[in-house]
Order: C-alpha cells, then sequence, then structure tokens
C-alpha cells in the first residue's frame, strides 16, 4: 500500500483575483489574519525592543525596501545585481541638498525619492535593451564606477564625505518612518503587480516579444518601472543618510546590493512579501551573530546555503502554500 | 478603374546573416482585403521575412510601405501600433496565468486604447469574448483554464485571439497551422474565413498547402531567400520551378 500527499484547498470558495465574497467572520478573518498579525508583532516589537535594535529595524527596514525595489526589477524582467546605485545616489543626492543647500529632511527625502528615481532611470536608459545578466552587469559596474568618480575627482568630500548632516527628531521617528515606508511600498506593489499595469510588466519578463507585438512599447514601460523601484531604493538611501547624518563612499558598498538579494532567495521571489520577510530575518540574523566573532560570516554563509538548498522556494511561498492548504496522507491503491 | 495604393507594398527587401541571405531581395504588393499565402521549403526565409515587415529585425536593404506610409526600420511596437498584428510560429504564453488574463496585454496597448475611444469597458470580458470567438467553450470554462494545461491546438488558437485583439487591420499569421492535426485544422478554417469576411489583410505562412490554397487569393514561393513564383495558387502549384524547389531537382 502507497501513500501519497494530498492537497486540498482551503478556504473562500468563491474567490477570484480580485474579488472576495465574504460570507462570514471566519472568511474575514482568514484573509486578515496574515496581514494584520504580522503587522501588529512588528510594532509590539518596535516598543519592546532598546535603542540598539531600535537601530537594527531602522536598517532591516532599509534593506527591506532595497529587497522590494529589487523585487519589482525582476518581476519587469530586469535582473538588477546594483541596489547599491539607487540606495548611494539617494543618498548623495540628500547629503548635497542638506550640506550646500541646508535643506532641511522635510524637503531632502522628498526630493531625493524623485530625483533619485530620476538619475538612475537615466543612467540606465541607455541598457534598458540588455536582457538578463547583461543588464544585471551593467547595474553591477554603474555603483563601483561612481564610488571611483567620487574618489577620483574629490567632489562632494571626495574620500571623507560629507558629515555633520542633519538628524531626524529621535530614533523612534525613524523607526517609524521607515516602517511605514515599508509596508505602503509592499501594499503598493502587491497591488500594482496584479493591475493589468501590472500584467504587462510580467509580460514583459515572460516574453516581451510578444508584448512587443501588441503594440506596447517595452522600454517605456521598463523604464517605469524602474524608476519606481529606483525611487524607492533612493527613498532608502535618503533615510539612511540623515539616520547617520553622513553621506560618503560606503553607501555604493556590494552589501547594499547583494543582501537584497540574499532577502529575496531567503524570502521567495516574485511575492513582495517573501523578500520582505527575508530582509527582517537576515538582517537581524547578522546583527545577532556579532557576539560569536570571527566565524559570522561563515555561520551566516552556511544559514543562505541551508535556507537555500531545503527551502529553494522561499520561506513565503512556503507559509503560503501550508496556510492556504490542508495536507494529509491517502492510501493509494494499486 | 483607378489605381489606389497598395495596402502593403515590399520593395527588393534583403537581409543577410553571416555569409547567408535569408531574405533577397523580394518584392510584392498587397490589395486590401486580400490573402496572401506565402510557401517555401524549410530555411526559405519566410519567418525572416514577418520579421523584416514587422520590425523585429532590420532590413539590409529594401523599403516597405504601409498604406502609404514607410515604416522600414521602425520598432516593432510602433509598427503593431499602426496595425500589423502577427502571430509567432512559437507560442509561449503565460503559463501561470488562465488564458484569458494573456489577452489583457494587447487590449491594454495604446492603439486598443484609441480605437475605442478610452471606452473599452471591461478588458476581462472582452478577452473571454475574444477567446470564445477563436473557439475556446466558455460553457466548459476552457477561458479560465490555465494556459499551463491547454493542449497545443487551444494555445495557437489563442494566438490568433491576441492578434484579434490589437483591432489590426494586416495579420501576418506565421504557420498558424503547424502542429495541428487535421480535424484542429478544418475547425480553425472558419475562424480565418470570418477574418476574411471582415475584409482584414491576411498575409499566411504556411506548410498545409492544401488549406492554404483553399483560402488564398494569391501564393507566393520563396527558396533561399528569393521569391521564385507568384500568382493564383492554382498556377503556382502547376510551376516546374516550384516542383523542382520542393521536391528537389532530377539526379543529373
Amino acid at each position: 500500500m502507497e501513500h501519497r500527499k494530498e492537497r486540498i484547498d482551503r478556504g473562500i470558495k468563491a474567490r477570484t483575483e480580485d474579488i472576495y465574497a465574504l460570507f462570514s467572520y471566519r472568511e474575514m478573518l482568514y484573509l486578515l489574519v496574515p496581514r494584520v498579525i504580522p503587522i501588529l508583532v512588528l510594532f509590539l516589537v518596535t516598543l519592546l525592543v532598546g535603542v540598539y535594535w531600535q537601530k537594527v529595524l531602522i536598517s532591516t527596514a532599509v534593506f527591506a525596501l532595497l529587497a522590494l525595489s529589487w523585487d519589482l526589477l525582476t518581476a519587469a524582467g530586469m535582473v538588477s545585481l546594483g541596489q547599491a546605485l539607487f540606495f548611494g545616489v539617494g543618498a548623495y543626492i540628500t547629503g548635497i541638498l542638506n550640506h550646500y543647500f541646508n535643506l532641511s529632511p522635510l524637503f531632502t527625502i522628498p526630493i531625493a525619492t524623485v530625483g533619485g528615481g530620476v538619475v538612475c532611470t537615466l543612467l540606465l536608459l541607455p541598457v534598458l535593451r540588455l536582457r538578463g545578466i547583461y543588464f544585471a552587469m551593467v547595474t553591477l559596474a554603474l555603483p563601483l564606477m561612481l564610488v571611483r568618480i567620487i574618489e577620483a575627482t574629490k567632489i562632494f568630500g571626495g574620500t571623507e564625505g560629507l558629515s555633520g548632516l542633519a538628524g531626524l527628531p529621535s530614533t523612534r521617528f525613524e523607526l517609524y518612518l521607515s516602517l511605514i515606508a515599508v509596508l505602503a511600498v509592499l501594499f503598493f506593489f502587491r497591488r500594482l503587480i496584479n493591475t493589468d499595469y501590472g500584467l504587462v510588466l510580467r509580460g514583459i519578463r515572460d516574453n516581451d516579444r510578444s508584448v512587443m507585438r501588441s503594440g506596447i512599447n517595452i522600454y517605456w514601460f521598463k523604464a517605469q518601472a524602474l524608476f519606481m523601484a529606483s525611487a524607492v531604493g533612493a527613498f532608502a538611501g535618503a533615510l539612511m543618510t540623515h539616520v547617520y547624518m553622513f553621506v560618503g563612499m560606503p553607501v555604493f558598498e556590494m552589501d547594499y546590493s547583494i543582501l537584497p538579494i540574499a532577502s529575496a532567495v531567503v524570502g521567495g521571489m516574485g511575492t513582495f512579501a517573501g523578500p520582505m520577510l527575508g530582509a527582517f530575518i537576515l538582517v537581524p540574523l547578522s546583527e545577532a551573530l556579532r557576539g560569536v566573532g570571527g566565524l559570522r560570516i561563515v555561520i551566516y554563509g552556511l544559514f543562505l546555503v541551508i535556507f537555500t538548498v531545503a527551502l529553494p522556494e522561499g520561506i513565503f511561498h512556503y507559509f503560503q502554500r501550508k496556510y492556504h492548504q490542508f495536507e494529509r496522507w491517502v492510501k493509494v491503491e494499486k | 478603374m483607378k489605381e489606389e495604393a497598395p495596402f502593403l507594398k515590399v520593395t527588393s527587401l534583403t537581409k543577410q546573416f553571416g555569409g547567408v541571405r535569408a531574405v533577397d531581395t523580394v518584392s510584392f504588393d498587397l490589395k486590401k482585403g486580400e490573402i496572401l499565402g506565402v510557401i517555401g521549403p524549410n530555411g526559405s526565409g519566410k519567418t525572416t521575412l514577418v520579421n523584416l515587415i514587422t520590425g523585429f529585425v532590420k532590413p539590409d536593404a529594401g523599403k516597405v510601405f504601409y498604406q502609404g506610409r514607410d515604416i522600414t526600420g521602425m520598432m516593432p511596437h510602433r509598427i503593431a501600433d499602426l496595425g500589423i498584428a502577427r502571430a509567432f510560429q512559437m507560442v509561449k504564453p503565460f503559463y501561470q496565468l488562465p488564458a484569458f488574463k494573456n489577452l489583457i496585454i494587447p487590449l491594454f496597448s495604446p492603439r486598443v486604447k484609441r480605437l475605442t475611444g478610452g471606452k473599452y469597458g471591461d478588458r476581462d470580458a472582452i478577452a473571454i469574448d475574444l477567446l470564445e470567438e477563436v473557439g475556446f467553450e466558455r460553457d466548459s470554462f476552457v477561458p479560465f483554464k490555465m494556459a499551463s494545461v491547454l493542449p497545443h491546438g487551444y494555445l495557437k488558437r489563442m494566438e490568433l485571439a491576441l492578434c484579434m485583439a490589437l483591432r489590426p487591420e494586416l495579420i501576418i499569421l506565421d504557420e498558424l497551422f503547424s502542429g495541428l492535426s487535421m480535424a484542429e485544422v478544418a475547425s480553425m478554417l472558419p475562424i480565418i474565413e470570418k477574418l476574411m469576411s471582415e475584409n482584414l489583410t491576411i498575409i499566411m505562412i504556411e506548410h498545409r498547402l492544401r488549406e492554404l490554397f483553399r483560402i488564398s487569393n494569391r501564393v507566393m514561393v520563396l527558396n533561399y531567400g528569393k521569391k521564385i513564383a507568384e500568382g493564383p495558387p492554382k498556377e503556382v502549384m502547376e510551376s516546374e520551378e516550384v516542383k523542382k524547389a520542393y521536391l528537389g531537382s532530377e539526379a543529373e
């Protein structure tokens, strides 16, 4: 007698892509619990932890924003290895505006968000035709190039960077601003990708020739997706600049490119919630491992390997499946 | 009768890939409402010709005029926007989506928006109607099935629906019948005939000669990138040169 695992969809019977027929509190709770509980837990945690872990949460949120931005680009068929570009450009715009023009964070952050989006989109506009690894190589090279330009020409403080920038009112303010931004971007992207507009973006990833023959300018759509993604990344950079009250060459570091991708892989690509979840696991983990000392990176790397091998679909996909389906073993008659 | 400008005019179109002339000085005219069949052995440049007309490949020499307008070297989406829709030989739909969601992309295009004056209504409903037109049985929920579970025949029909969704004036069908059974082809012919009755201009590339000769007004034969014959189906079938290209010349 053999056994096989049977999976049955749980939950709401009359469900389509965007219309939910809710008949009872049970069904409403079924939808609300996975969205509301994590948010409540997150805000509860912010109330309980001390200043150090609040700072960690801020940088977690920043990496989560970069991971969300990465996931949007991937959804539109652009694999980015240079999230540091968006982050760095946003950070430097903020720094310049604050240092040379004395603008308060109230103005620098919005200007850097939009301006960073525009600058990054313009920088990558010539390579929008490239696909896959070729596009990825350019995104990898650009932040490395920008950092050398700053070093060589000694503009914007050169290797010293710009310090003594304006700070935000308090750590708690920074924390809530970053967390609200993450949640806003998360829900916006998740909604966007399921609209007809998002469908076109996903179409470009799967079969760009088919989208072209449908009379749609894929470069225009790619540029729009690139703008949204880089604006989110630039916001993260702008926020971090005011948190550190400093901007310098480290903003173009590889960390900002690699960690968002690692988060997306661990959390589950293509869901937005997955990469965010990944960031909320990886960044605090990396901090917690600081006590271990020299072997920190080894343990961290081991963790990444184990996760990718054991759960290649990503944590979020796994939980999603478990939540939406009953599983049971049934006998198979031969 | 007054001489009117041809609907589509192709003049000595040439494309070279390395040392191979995939399309070699091909010229032809097309009147509105005409059905042109294009045949030729494998590798004779049929698909390259389609790619040249629809802008996916830039020609080395020659021009393409559409409704009196030079469209040579335009971007594919601009050409599609002017009303030239093409079906790909290789179907590659969105496998993870229901069939009707695949049609949202052409329905979202600026051309459809313009032609409907912005009032396109519910795109999902239009998509399902279109799929029903090409033979997706709504009663058995075929338009709602995932594209990944649909058989090849349905995917080919969907390719046709994707073209129709664009509200084109010229449809170029690149081997629409390839890989289909006799019965499936027979069930698709009425759909094409319906398009013909709507005064659409169609270029059909096909290996199914019997079906092609039945519906086309004119047939063009390509071999090694060159046009070797053109004319009404009957004449082309009789032509010595065509027989030679298809069956090979006799041993000398």
